[in-house]
């Protein structure tokens, strides 16, 4: 059933709205640092009205309406609205639980830094356009909460905007994205011209039934409904940061560590995931746009697992690993297997956020980010480890942690997609499994086991960090072990809540799996857990056991694979040269230079100065003398007479 | 004579606005030269009373006709059927509207920046504001013509005593450039008057549109195109406004980027499209491949600048291109995207160079590597500029968004490559706008400013409407997007009435 | 009765008198007067024509041509006198200020 929008809608992203316009206004001069107070209860006051929001979608209600006309211009009219279904609760759980825990954890990793009200205010304005951005009604408001959150993204990367390197990090991240969302852009115009609409409702009622016209394009026969799915997934690609749009988010970590826990783990990054179950019904249309979103999410999961084995700062391999992570849902969502997708982002939530913020308390306590200056802090900082090491098992898919669940269901889903295409997919998954728990547990048995290689000084300082930052980590270490419960397969003779639950929207796949035998899910299942634990014995065994395996490894393969991987396959290098080098090349040396410089200006000054020139020329013929001009004038008078009487003659 | 409704209000509105900054300006030469202060609050006083006098324009407009409205009309030279035609419809009541306000700012952002030949300068900037709002007023092509032309002359005052050390050769390639194309539009206006058996009246010679043969309809169009094109400007005959821009004085720049550019595409709108409308339509889709071309052009070459005006300047000729691409789309939204994109260029680059202006009084530098990290040295004047910065790469909920989504959906809708190539300009845009914000505000604090101070007072006024704008546009377009409505439908029937249906090739070869 | 041709001839051949004068002499003040030459030639043409047709308005222009004449006489020889204060010379290959 579907009802109007109340105010306590419009007060979910309403609250963290006026928490920024406070701090922004009067953070700086008078807030300052009780910045938080404000940030923080707006987001927590938002995340019960989720919460009451959420027991309402699962009575059945959903909501849908629109605020006020936004743009209206000869047939388009855009509003600004709300469309709350069953996906959109799961989202509003998830953002503002992670939300309300980072700001939590920010007042102990932030204290005394100059700048606090600024942070908090980024921080709700973040939390407000996210919660813009799963709450609309509308594809073009979406488009606003994907720059804004981009714009946030840009901004707390550049929080440091001191440092160069923070500073460009913001704005590679701006403009990746911008890639991609040129891309979005386009698809969305194509969605309008089709559909004469941008609302949810109007385009995906039309979509049923719609026969998707043939089109040419570049001299390819394709079908309109394959380009509006791989234009929207253009956007996708680069907010949830896939191959070959991923440069940015490594270098996002330049940002402070509890936002790259909420934006570049937990939520903004999982917007493009988000996108492919919002659009499902368009996606589902075009065999050949799944197979491309499949194969670009395990492309991109395996790509970045094997960069993070051999990183050395421990939040790019936590970053890498998210890159891996998200991969994964955009794989997911590629078979078909949407709600499996929405729920690995939801358990995925829990435990990177538990792993980027437990990184921030090491590095709080250490004041490093090399894994290489690390160790032993296991007796130091008791909670930090424990939910690190619950995190990484929970991502290594190890049972019965929430990741799991969801990374089981996704492995499952992609072998049971059909043909041999989809054991491909699910072989890479599996691999890349084995390497998720691998870099995992690397850099846990580089962290908190062994002996602490930092300086001497340090070690007399190591600490555990103070309660705020330690109750979100335990809190959302109960997210990492139990979120994965509510979507029990089953096999196990449950009922799959979860994938139930978002069946409204997003369908369910798991009809169309009819083929494939129980012992073959079991065989998977047991697969995908042993890869698990192959990972974490080989880390165990090199990291852990034998310390001077890994630079024998690392000599071993030390020729083309290590330094690729250590490389990041030289990806920002290409960039380097494919692109930013050639246009500010030609920017500098044809267009200044040539077309500019020595064309237009060649023509614009050339003609007074050719001008110039013939008057030189002429001026000769004024000698001064005043016989010259005699003999002049009496030669004009001849020839003028001559001219009239050969002209009169000639009449 | 049906197509005007004369004026209600109670005074001559469009006559007050026109001619109250002119005799501002005339009774500003009389006064002692000695009273500075005098004379600055004299001029702000002028400006705002002109502000305040054309409120009543917004509320009492009619937004359901296409029709001239507040229409003065007085037979003035009747030997030659010139007449004083004053009227404004749904297109030009926000380029009056911004004139006047761009008046105000233009007088508050020179307040200690010129220090010389201070009396001259405010009776310059005045009398530019007549002129200004002349130009979008007339209704009468000979009154319309000697608006344009007076423009020229204050402007080019302006640049040439006021503006920095190139301002000579930067004012007369200025004035050339406008001049040789305004002759150009001098001879159409006159063949046009001698066609149409006499007639100056633009409403009636609307109405004649198309009855034009397309070869007359194609000359003519050519030479208006030559008078808007450099106004725009247009691709190849832009490189005036980069050197005007730089030289130019902080006001000179505001008025140069925030209306006197409007005036092409103003021209456009208001002449070439409902008097030449087969030539319009043939002509419409090369008009969109140069938009394009100047859009991309504009954006890259900005990657090579080194100075902060320069930068911004090119910006403008790429931000112009996509005005031209909306108008030259030819639909609904490419139109009404293109007159929302001049205001919004109006309020944004108008707004970054009140910005430059602000920071150049402090520091005399235009070199972009002089700044660096001067965030933590000015908070409050780098939050002006990023709002500013990011309207101006289409941010959605700032005005730029808006204006630039309408336009790449109209011109998407007209042409699908061309779209697509136009949208390239939006990641183009980040990266040089971006870029300008980081090695200005971000990275080390450079040791040249370590002794900026932030806006004061006066200096936030400044900008304060400029930042409203810039998120009422972005947020509630509406408003805005209503005063077009009906006149823009009213265009795109002008056009449509055309036989038309000629391609340029079957013209080609017809010959 | 003298034949008008006569005049004509006359005229002309003062014309070209005062056109040889003004070529061929260096000296400004014959050659200003050569150009009286050339002006009383046209004089003369003038006067006979409007004899010969009957019509009173060459013997007007005439009248006409004579004050302007005068006047420019005046001021001619004006401009000479200074000239010659000033150079020391009235020879006109040694005045060409106005060359461009």
């Amino acid at each position: 059933m579907t009802m109007e929008i109340t105010n306590m809608h419009m007060l979910i992203p309403g609250l963290p709205l006026l928490a920024f316009l406070i701090n922004g206004l009067f953070g700086a001069r008078w807030i300052k640092q009780e910045a938080h107070w404000i940030a923080a209860l707006a987001v927590a006051v938002s995340w019960v009205l989720s919460v009451m929001t959420l027991l309402k979608v699962m009575q059945g209600h959903t909501y849908y309406g629109d605020i006020y006309t936004w743009i209206s211009s000869g047939g388009l009219r855009v509003s600004v609205g709300f469309s709350i279904d069953e996906l959109t609760a799961v989202m509003l759980i998830v953002v503002t639980t992670v939300s309300t825990l980072v700001h939590l954890y920010s007042v102990g990793y932030m204290h005394g830094e100059e700048g606090y009200s600024r942070f908090y205010a980024y921080l709700s304005l973040f939390t407000f356009s996210m919660l813009m951005l799963i709450m609309s009604n509308n594809f073009l408001q979406l488009y606003f909460g994907w720059e804004a959150v981009g714009l946030c993204s840009y901004l707390l990367i550049g929080f440091y905007h001191q440092k160069e390197s923070a500073a460009r990090a913001g704005m590679k991240a701006f403009i990746v994205n911008r890639f991609g969302d040129f891309g979005f852009a386009l698809g969305l115009f194509l969605i309008y011209l089709t559909f004469g609409s941008l609302d949810y409702q109007t385009v995906f009622s039309a979509i049923d039934g719609w026969q998707s016209p043939a089109i040419s394009l570049l001299g390819l026969e394709t079908d309109l409904a394959t380009v509006i799915a791989l234009l929207l997934f253009c956007g996708a690609v680069g907010k949830s940061a896939q191959v070959p749009l991923h440069v940015w988010l490594p270098d996002a970590m330049e940002g402070p560590t509890p936002v790259s826990a909420l934006i570049h783990a937990a939520t903004m990054v999982t917007a493009g995931v988000f996108l492919l179950a919002r659009c499902n019904a368009i996606f589902n249309l075009s065999p050949a746009a799944m197979a491309v979103v499949a194969v670009t999410g395990a492309l991109t999961s395996l790509f970045a697992a094997t960069i993070a084995l051999v990183q050395n700062d421990i939040k790019r391999v936590i970053a890498y690993s998210t890159i891996s992570q998200l991969g994964y849902m955009v794989l997911a969502c590629g078979v078909g297997a949407y709600s499996a997708g929405v729920f690995h982002l939801y358990t995925h939530a829990f435990f990177k956020a538990l792993l980027f913020l437990g990184a921030g308390s090491v590095i709080h306590a250490v004041h490093d980010q090399d894994i290489r200056n690390m160790g032993g802090l296991f007796k130091h900082m008791k909670i930090t480890a424990i939910t690190f090491w619950i995190a990484s098992l929970s991502i290594s898919g190890l049972p019965p942690l929430a990741g799991f669940f969801s990374k089981d269901e996704i492995l499952w889903l992609a072998y049971s997609s059909g043909g041999s295409f989809g054991k491909m997919l699910w072989a890479t998954g599996t691999l890349v499994a084995f390497l998720t728990a691998f870099y995992s547990f690397r850099v846990i048995f580089r962290t908190f086991h062994g002996e602490f290689r930092g300086e001497v000084e340090k070690k007399d300082h190591l600490h555990e960090s103070p309660a705020s930052m330690t109750i979100p980590l335990m809190l959302l270490c109960a997210g990492a072990v139990g979120a994965g419960w509510i979507g029990l397969p089953a096999l196990w003779g449950f009922e799959n809540h979860f994938a139930e639950f978002l069946k409204p929207v997003v369908g369910h796949v798991a009809a169309e799996h009819g083929n494939y035998s129980h012992s073959e899910e079991w065989m998977i299942m047991a697969i995908s857990v042993a890869a698990g634990l192959l990972g974490l014995g080989l880390a165990w065994a090199m990291y852990a056991r034998k310390t001077d395996l890994p630079e024998r490894a690392a000599g071993a393969m030390s020729g083309v694979p290590y330094r690729l991987f250590f490389n990041k396959y030289y990806v920002d290098e290409i960039y380097d040269y494919l692109i930013i080098r050639p246009t500010v090349w030609v920017a500098k040396n044809i267009l200044v230079t040539v077309t500019d410089g020595l064309i237009i200006e060649g023509i614009v000054n050339g003609i007074p100065r050719s001008i110039g020139r013939i008057s030189q020329w002429i001026r000769k013929a004024q000698s001064g003398v005043l016989h010259h001009y005699a003999a002049v004038i009496v030669f004009g008078f001849f020839i003028m007479i001559a001219a009239s009487l050969i002209w009169a003659g000639g009449n | 004579m049906n197509s005007i409704i004369l004026n209600s209000l109670s005074y001559p509105v469009l006559t007050v606005l026109i001619f109250l900054p002119i005799l501002g300006g005339v009774l500003l030469m009389l006064a002692p030269r000695a009273s500075n202060a005098g004379i600055k609050f004299w001029a702000l006083a002028v400006t705002l009373l002109n502000f305040t006098l054309s409120i009543p324009l917004l509320t009492n407009f009619d937004k359901t006709t296409w029709k001239w409205q507040f229409a003065e009309y007085k037979a003035w030279i009747s030997a030659w059927n010139i007449n004083y035609a004053l009227g404004i419809d749904g297109i030009s009541i926000l380029f009056v509207m911004l004139s006047a306000l761009v008046g105000i700012l233009c007088v508050l952002v020179s307040w200690n920046a010129v220090t010389t030949k201070i009396k001259e300068f405010y009776v310059a900037i005045l009398f530019i504001e007549g002129a200004m709002i002349g130009v979008f007023c007339a209704l009468d092509f000979f009154l319309f013509y000697i608006f344009w032309e007076a423009m020229l002359i204050p402007m080019y005052l302006l640049i040439g005593i006021w503006g920095g050390p190139g301002r000579l050769y930067a004012t007369i390639k200025f004035f050339l450039f406008t001049l040789a194309g305004s002759l150009l539009m001098l001879v159409g206006i006159i063949i046009l008057y001698l066609k149409s058996g006499g007639v100056f009246f633009i409403p009636e010679l609307m109405s004649l549109s198309g009855s034009y043969p397309l070869k007359l309809q194609l000359l003519l169009w050519f030479a208006f195109f030559a008078a808007f094109a450099v106004k725009v400007p247009m691709l190849p005959v832009h490189t005036w406004l980069p050197d005007a821009h730089t030289e130019a004085p902080a006001a000179g720049s505001v008025i140069l980027a925030a209306v006197l550019i409007k005036m092409g595409a103003y021209g456009f709108l208001r002449f070439s499209i409902p008097f030449f409308p087969e030539a319009t339509k043939l002509l419409a889709v090369p008009m969109m491949v140069l938009s394009v071309a100047a859009i991309i052009y504009g954006a890259v070459i900005c990657f090579a600048q080194t100075d902060m005006k320069r930068l911004i300047a090119y910006s403008s000729v790429s931000h112009m291109g996509f005005i031209t691409l909306g108008i030259f789309a030819l639909n609904t939204n490419g139109l009404e995207g293109g007159i929302l994109q001049m205001i919004n260029h109006g309020v944004v680059t108008g707004g970054l160079f009140l910005m430059i202006g602000i920071i150049y009084e402090r520091t005399h530098s235009r070199e972009i590597a002089y700044y660096g990290g001067i965030a933590q040295k000015v908070p409050v004047y780098a939050v002006f500029f990023l709002i500013f910065t990011l309207s101006a790469i289409g941010f959605p909920a700032t005005n730029g968004f808006i204006g630039e989504f309408l336009v790449l959906l109209g011109g998407f809708t007209k042409n699908r490559t061309l779209g697509v190539l136009a949208a390239t300009g939006v990641i183009l845009g980040a990266g040089y706008m971006l870029g300008l914000y980081r090695r200005m505000f971000f990275q080390q604090l450079s040791d040249n400013v370590k002794a900026l101070v932030d806006l004061n007072l006066r200096e936030t006024l400044t900008l304060i409407p400029m930042f409203v704008l810039v998120f009422w546009i972005g947020l509630y377009p509406n408003v805005f997007l209503g005063f077009m409505h009906a006149s823009v439908e009213h265009l795109i029937e002008q056009v449509s009435n055309g036989t038309g249906g000629m391609s340029l090739a079957q013209l080609l070869l017809e010959r | 009765m003298i034949p008008v041709t006569w005049y004509m001839m006359l005229s002309a051949a003062i014309f070209c008198i005062g056109i040889f004068g003004f070529i061929a002499r260096r000296n400004v003040i014959i050659m200003f007067i050569s150009i009286e030459l050339m002006l009383n030639a046209v004089n003369i043409n003038l006067v006979a024509m409007s004899h010969y047709l009957q019509d009173m308005r060459g013997q007007i222009l005439v009248f006409f041509i004579i004050a302007v004449a005068a006047a420019e006489a005046a001021i001619g020889l004006a401009i000479i006198i200074s000239l010659f204060r000033n150079r020391a010379t009235v020879h006109v290959d040694e005045i060409k200020e106005m060359e461009g």
